[in-house]
């Protein structure tokens, strides 16, 4: 089978903070009634993770659960083991009415990391989101728009950041993100 | 002449020089100047010409407010026109270049409209130059244009970048003076999370010019001890070279940063936008000096009394050896003062008021100052600089009682709150008859969703003039807004100052009272737009009596300054005029920016390759390789066609339609959308949606669907796919699928949110192909052991194969080209593999990959429509004759009982046909099918229009489709279609299918 890759291929630039195309991640939409039990026990079972209250995120290394909206979770697992988690949730929601998708191909990832201000800041000049500590910050999951796509952010750590955005504009977030983290533009606001 | 002093400029680092131009002449400043202050130190007097008479003008003001004084700044790539020389911080190297004259400073043509200022009255254009008509565009406007205007437009790409910054705040503080802090002080004391932003880079605006002290402490001490304090609080942010520029509904805040404009080959963003979330904003943005309005109040070296205080002590810039002050308040007599202390001549005060000024007036007097109570200027002597000054009673009608040689003059008509800001989002002002001024009505502020308040104003932005009074307001300003905000804010009590005792203003509009009408037609309200005493006055009596005409009728507060020194004294003499009080008479309507802030920082990163996102499929960079002539589709670009080398765009859809009808054609179709709808309810909401029965599609097959909005009329179409009992995935047009997924999504939570169906929009996670010719299955069957035979897979019919390698794949054997084709999707991260893999296997059949204009052509020669093309919001299914498309058994779908409107079901609505051209050429895109006579507008009758219009390479013609008025019935009928060059083309109405009308190429 052909070699799977993403659209940046691995990109990395090195400004302020290092922003990095993190390759495939394994991704599931899964739409459903997220306070029944039958959602709880399959989402715990496919990813070792609760559900996640709103605007947050569970997990942790490369298993998260994503609370996307009131009825839709997005779970980040393992590009290979996807198909597989897909089919699982398949069969265990059968019984209920509920949507699984697999789109892990849909999308782009971006790892930014090293100034733990300098990341916050990066993020803060392209989303209108509150990147304080204190108001944002890991455990916490926000959708946004990312200056003209939609955009998606949270934090495994005090000094990391994730940002997702669809695959078709994958280069535009790179460069957006490249801009955003130039030398010299710092704000220095959260230090 | 203007020059620097010995002593003084408390902002200055003068062991640090800086060299500049000027015009090409090379100057010297130092570190902490101005470009005002540099220039002035240079005795560059005049800086500009004004706008309509070209008269000498030089700095007025040392602030934002600055109307004169503009400059195009830097070059090239870095130049930008209309900088005001008062805020442009002075670096080394700086280049600058006065506007607005002709040949040059010195010498300018246009300054013969002075002489002709006469014949030039307000509304002069708007009179002489609307007849005759033709000459206007000709004649008229080309030698306006020419004459008017103020700076250049740059002819580079700017260098430099821009941003924005998201920020939130509980409490926003703009102004960073005495007030500003103070504000900041006690709402950060409070606990509530602060920033503070001051538009020059140093804290405690005038203050410490005007001196006092607080606490017993001297007022510039006290501005220290007040940032090293907020400095020391986590919880409060201090900006400078930031302005306040706009507040919006719900505490939206701009703030414009100007990161690097005095460090320009600094690395980092030139300026930063800050668009801010705040639950209270204190607007501490101080007070501006007004202009007294007497004859040559232009010439160089009139200058607003508080200007000539900051410069001087300030930047140690004398503006002349002798400076005579013109005032009616005692504010100004600290101008006096600072300037006899220097050692400066000031030959004589002019009060207009008979009894005088107070305590600061006997300091004057025992300095020796001579004081001249109930005086007025006639008018100012000199051309291209202040000579002197004529002055006379300020009762009377301008005869010189004496006159008075100097070098400048300094006027002060009064303050004016910066009252901008608490304006922009509907705070209401009063006018304070007592201090002669517009303040804020704290009854009538700003106010949120909830009807709470979220502006408030402090120190002199709310009226206050003294310092005692603006620190108490300040920290009653920041407690409120801190209390505001959710926290319990201290019950100290404000630092205090000593009181002053000030002898009443004396509102003066026009000096001297009575003056004559030579007088005031050279008493100029505002400088940049040049307008004068006598046009708000002929406005008047025209009638242009609401305060908004007059201003346009004369353009007064229009430039780029908005009136900041003009408006109070223009409004005031338009009330005049008009016999009325001013707060009838009100201000027009103060509107963001506070000043001017720079296109690009509004743009921020969107510019180059962040100027718009375009997305890509997962072939894109394949395409690019490969000779890709672009074309934009939604934010997609897609291949337009192929180019070769040397290969026309023409040529080369041609060939690319050859190729695919006579072997085989590779369209990336990878942005077509792709919704998965599911639940038990999936099939009733598909029924909804679409026009036709979809309930009733098996697994494994496909249908071809028409979607419309509630007014009937179509929004799009695409194969509709079953993959299972429960689960459908809709295709959708390229352009719509966000739109459709919304439209989905809309309908399934306000209206039939019970129904039980899930929707996901999974485009992107698909890489698509459409494999099309008579080859198709051949290639396809290289790269597979799966059956995909006529008989296992048939047309309209889809199913899940394995390429070779274990890649799974979804193939939909439908056509949009009226070939045998089949579409592949696999998921995205394997596109370009299959793109690879494709093209590889497909050499042998003489493969080409084709564009959208291509897959265009085809669409047209088997009478296809498309969204966008025969539709445009206004078109039915019916209208398309698609009414096989529309199910007759179904009780409602989306649309229905629109399309049974009277309107819709007019049988004059123009239907669609084919159109064949007698001559074989193509018709232009969007002509129309004349008919006999006229409209009542006096236009042709029209009965048809062309839709789509190509030339088909199959046919070796020219091919359209159009809507025409009985089009269906009227087969074989000859229509004229005009073109835009006079001459008509003829052409037939035939069936819209022109190519393989049975459909057979594409069911073998």
């Amino acid at each position: 089978m052909s070699e799977a890759v993403s659209a940046l291929k691995g990109a990395s630039f090195d400004g302020f903070v290092t922003v990095k195309d993190t390759g495939l991640h394994g991704m599931i939409t899964l739409r459903g009634d997220l306070a029944s039990d039958a959602v709880k026990a399959a989402v715990q079972d496919a990813t070792g993770a609760p559900v996640p209250g709103q605007r947050e995120v569970s997990g942790a290394d490369g298993n998260w659960v994503a609370w996307m909206s009131p009825d839709e979770l997005l779970l980040i697992v393992a590009y290979d083991a996807a198909p597989q988690i897909e089919a699982d949730l398949r069969k265990a929601l059968s019984g209920s009415h509920h949507l699984v998708a697999n789109v892990s191909d849909a999308r782009a990832v971006f790892r930014l990391s090293g100034s733990a201000t300098g990341l916050r800041e990066a993020i803060a000049k392209l989303c209108p989101v509150d990147m304080t500590p204190g108001a944002f910050g890991p455990g916490q999951f926000r959708r946004t728009r990312m200056a003209q796509i939609p955009a998606a952010l949270w934090m495994p750590t005090d000094d990391s950041l994730h940002v997702i955005c669809f695959r078709s504009v994958a280069d535009y977030a790179f460069n957006l993100l490249k801009g955003a983290a130039a030398p010299g533009s710092e704000v220095g606001l959260f230090s | 002449m203007s020059t620097r002093l010995a002593n003084g400029g408390r902002l200055l680092n003068k062991g640090r020089a800086l060299e500049f131009t000027f015009n090409g002449k090379r100057m010297t400043g130092v570190e902490g100047d101005t470009l005002a202050s540099a220039l002035l130190a240079n005795d560059q007097m005049m800086v500009g010409r004004s706008f309509k008479y070209h008269r000498p003008r030089g700095i007025v003001a040392s602030g934002g407010e600055e109307p004169n004084a503009l400059v195009g700044l830097g070059e090239n790539g870095k130049f930008e026109p209309n900088q005001r020389v008062t805020t442009t911080e002075l670096f080394d190297g700086l280049t600058c270049a006065s506007q607005n004259h002709w040949p040059s400073l010195e010498f300018d043509v246009g300054a013969i409209n002075s002489k002709l200022s006469r014949f030039l009255p307000a509304g002069f254009y708007y009179k002489m130059f609307i007849h005759p008509r033709p000459l206007w565009k000709h004649v008229y406007e080309p030698f306006i244009r020419q004459s008017a205007g103020l700076g250049k437009a740059p002819r580079d790409r700017d260098e430099d970048s821009y941003e924005h910054f998201y920020a939130f705040y509980d409490v926003v503080v703009v102004g960073g003076g005495v007030a500003g802090l103070q504000a900041a002080k006690a709402a950060g004391q409070a606990g509530a999370k602060v920033l503070v932003m001051e538009q020059t880079p140093h804290w405690g605006g005038r203050a410490p010019v005007d001196g006092g002290e607080v606490d017993g402490l001297s007022v510039d001490r006290f501005v220290e001890q007040s940032v090293s304090e907020l400095h020391a609080m986590e919880n409060v942010t201090l900006r400078t070279r930031m302005m306040g520029a706009a507040v919006y509904d719900h505490g939206y805040v701009m703030g414009y940063e100007r990161v690097n404009d005095h460090q320009p080959d600094a690395k980092g963003p030139r300026h930063r936008l800050w668009r801010i979330r705040a639950g209270q904003i204190v607007t501490a943005t101080g007070a501006i000096e007004r202009p007294l309005s007497f004859a040559g109040n232009d010439i160089p070296g009139v200058m607003l009394a508080s200007a000539v205080r900051d410069y001087a002590v300030d930047y140690g810039v004398s503006v002349g050896d002798r400076t005579v002050v013109v005032t009616n308040n005692d504010d100004a007599y600290r101008t006096a003062i600072t300037l006899k202390n220097l050692g400066l001549e000031v030959p004589v005060i002019v009060d207009a008021r008979p009894s005088g000024g107070g305590p600061l007036a006997g300091e004057a007097v025992a300095l020796g100052i001579r004081v001249e109570n109930g005086k007025g200027i006639a008018k100012v002597k000199g051309g291209k600089r202040v000579e002197g000054v004529e002055i006379c009673t300020q009762a009377g009608e301008g005869a010189a009682l004496e006159t008075i040689k100097c070098e400048a003059v300094a006027m002060s008509g009064g303050w004016s709150p910066v009252v901008h800001l608490w304006s922009h989002c509907g705070g209401k002002l009063l006018w304070d008859d007592e201090n002669v001024m517009f303040r804020p009505d704290g009854d009538k502020a700003p106010t949120g969703a909830e009807g709470e308040r979220f502006v408030i104003p402090a120190g002199s932005a709310d009226g206050c003039l003294d310092l005692a009074s603006v620190l108490d307001n300040a920290d009653a300003a920041g407690k409120a807004a801190a209390q505001a905000t959710g926290h319990t804010p201290g019950k100290g009590a404000a630092p205090q100052a000593q009181p002053e005792t000030m002898t009443p203003i004396q509102a003066v509009w026009m000096m001297p009272q009575g003056a004559s009408y030579k007088l005031r037609m050279k008493a100029w309200l505002d400088y940049q737009n040049d307008v004068k005493v006598s046009d708000i006055q002929l406005a008047a009596r025209e009638g242009f009596e609401s305060v908004e005409h007059a201003k346009r009728y004369t353009t007064l507060g229009m430039a780029t300054d908005q009136g900041k020194l003009s408006n109070i004294n223009g409004l005031a003499i338009l009330s005049d005029a008009l016999s009325q009080g001013i707060p009838q008479t009100g201000t027009t309507t103060f509107r963001p920016p506070y000043t001017p802030i720079s296109m690009s920082s509004i743009a921020g990163e969107a510019r180059n390759e962040t100027f718009q996102p375009i997305r890509k499929t997962p072939m894109h960079s394949w395409h690019e390789a490969n000779g890709a002539h672009w074309e934009p589709v939604g934010a997609w670009r897609r291949p337009y066609c192929f180019q070769k080398p040397g290969e026309s765009v023409h040529d080369a859809v041609n060939r690319e339609i050859k190729q695919t009808r006579d072997s085989l054609g590779l369209l990336d179709a990878s942005t077509l959308g792709k919704i998965i709808v599911k639940g038990p309810d999936a099939g009733k909401f598909m029924d909804m949606l679409y026009t036709n029965m979809m309930s009733t599609l098996k697994p494994g097959r496909c249908r071809y669907g028409l979607m419309c909005n509630e007014n009937g009329f179509l929004m799009d179409d695409g194969v509709v796919a079953r993959l299972d009992e429960d689960t459908f995935l809709c295709h959708t047009t390229t352009g719509g699928a966000d739109n459709i997924h919304g439209h989905m999504e809309e309908w399934l939570q306000t209206e039939w949110w019970d129904w039980k169906v899930y929707t996901a929009n999974v485009t992107e996670q698909f890489a698509q192909v459409g494999v099309v010719g008579p080859k198709s299955r051949k290639v396809l069957q290289k790269l597979t052991d799966d059956d995909i035979s006529n008989d296992a897979l048939t047309f309209m019919g889809w199913t899940e194969i394995t390429l070779k390698g274990g890649l799974p794949a979804r193939v939909f054997r439908i056509s949009f080209a009226g070939e045998l084709s089949f579409e592949l999707a696999v998921p995205a991260s394997h596109g370009r593999a299959l793109w690879d893999m494709l093209m590889q296997a497909g050499a042998e059949f003489g493969v080409t990959p084709y564009g959208t204009e291509a897959m265009h052509v085809m669409r047209a020669e088997k009478g296809f429509i498309m969204i966008g093309d025969e539709t445009d919001g206004t078109v039915i299914p019916q209208d398309l004759g698609m009414d096989w498309a529309i199910s007759k058994k179904k009780e409602d779908y989306l649309g229905k009982r629109a399309q049974q409107r009277s309107h819709m079901t007019d049988p004059t609505r123009w239907k669609l046909v084919g159109l064949e051209t007698l001559d074989g050429s193509t018709l232009p895109d969007g002509a129309y099918a004349t008919a006999d006579g006229t409209n009542a507008n006096g236009q042709r009758n029209v009965q048809g229009r062309v839709t789509s219009t190509y030339h088909s390479p199959t046919l070796g013609r020219g091919i359209a489709m159009g809507l025409v008025l009985n089009g269906p019935d009227r087969m074989g009928d000859v229509l004229d279609f005009p073109k835009v060059d006079g001459t008509v083309i003829k052409a037939k109405i035939v069936d819209p299918v022109f190519y393989d009308k049975n459909g057979e190429k594409q069911n073998v």
